[in-house]
């Protein structure tokens, strides 16, 4: 972590089926309420969480989401990073368009994420995998 | 696995969700209602959402699924109890639920679908109606 200090080791939730994607959302919204994030924070953090989680299971194959409580020094917030190593993302533009889809879904995952949290952070590679790590701070 | 219980009130299907649904427990709701609507022939479905904390993409096309499949079976869906922060979430996330009639709660749901039942009366009543206007 480049800036601020952890609030506890992260908690790491395995990936693997819808099941797991129920376990992050409940992972998230325990630490995001120990963080004293507003429930509207809460609830645009979780949901974030709930599509990225989903995104992980079905187009990375599965792989881990770790939640942690962070702190830079003047407020407090919650941080999660999905990684998996499935066939990454070739086109990174396309996949953050709203509608675009792949999935059959309705294409608002990434791209909704996205607006739902303060910070937004992609690094894919094909073949190699792909890892998001979201921050939402508290006000 | 988990499963959304479907109660019948009256002409109603009533769905209050209490569970945090994986995505196959709510594609299960699903099939279940449209089987419970054609075995019941019920014309109103009430989707109470009041317990639930977020409604992300998968769970608000559903939402708007279910709108469409009752639809075609001849019943009004409305969905009832969203929180406050779930519907400001909903918006930021770019689901705007258009197809999807809404009611603060169980009551008021009940009243839109007993209108809806009504409107469609007066549309097939509709000569007779404007008889009514002209002789008063």
């Amino acid at each position: 972590m480049t800036a601020g200090v952890d609030l506890g080791a992260p908690q790491t939730q395995a990936i693997r089926s819808d099941d797991d994607v129920v376990r992050v959302r409940q992972l998230v919204r325990t630490v995001a309420v120990a963080t004293k994030l507003s429930l509207v924070d809460q609830t645009k953090l979780v949901t974030a969480a709930s599509e990225l989680a989903r995104n992980t299971l079905i187009h990375g194959g599965g792989g881990t989401a770790d939640v942690a409580g962070v702190d830079d020094g003047r407020r407090r917030g919650v941080r999660i990073v999905f990684t998996d190593s499935g066939p990454g993302i070739p086109d990174l533009d396309l996949a953050l368009t709203d509608g675009y889809t792949t999935g059959g879904g309705l294409g608002l995952g990434l791209s909704g994420a996205r607006r739902l949290v303060d910070d937004f952070d992609i690094v894919t590679a094909v073949d190699e995998g792909t890892r998001i790590t979201v921050t939402k701070w508290s006000r | 696995m988990e499963r959304v219980p479907v109660l019948k009130i009256g002409d109603i299907l009533l769905v209050s969700i209490q569970v945090d649904m994986s995505d196959q427990t709510a594609v299960m709701l699903q099939e279940d209602l449209a089987e419970r609507i054609v075995a019941t022939g019920c014309h109103g479905v009430i989707i109470d959402i009041t317990a639930l904390d977020i409604v992300d993409s998968f769970v608000g096309r559903m939402l708007s699924t279910i709108a469409s499949i009752s639809k075609v079976l001849d019943a009004e869906t409305v969905v009832v109890g969203m929180r406050p922060a779930v519907a400001i979430t909903l918006v930021e996330l770019g689901l705007s639920l258009n197809s999807i009639r809404t009611a603060l709660n169980v009551e008021r749901g009940m009243e839109l679908i007993a209108a809806a039942r009504t409107d469609e009366w007066v549309m097939v009543d509709g000569d007779e109606d404007a008889e009514t206007t002209a002789t008063t």
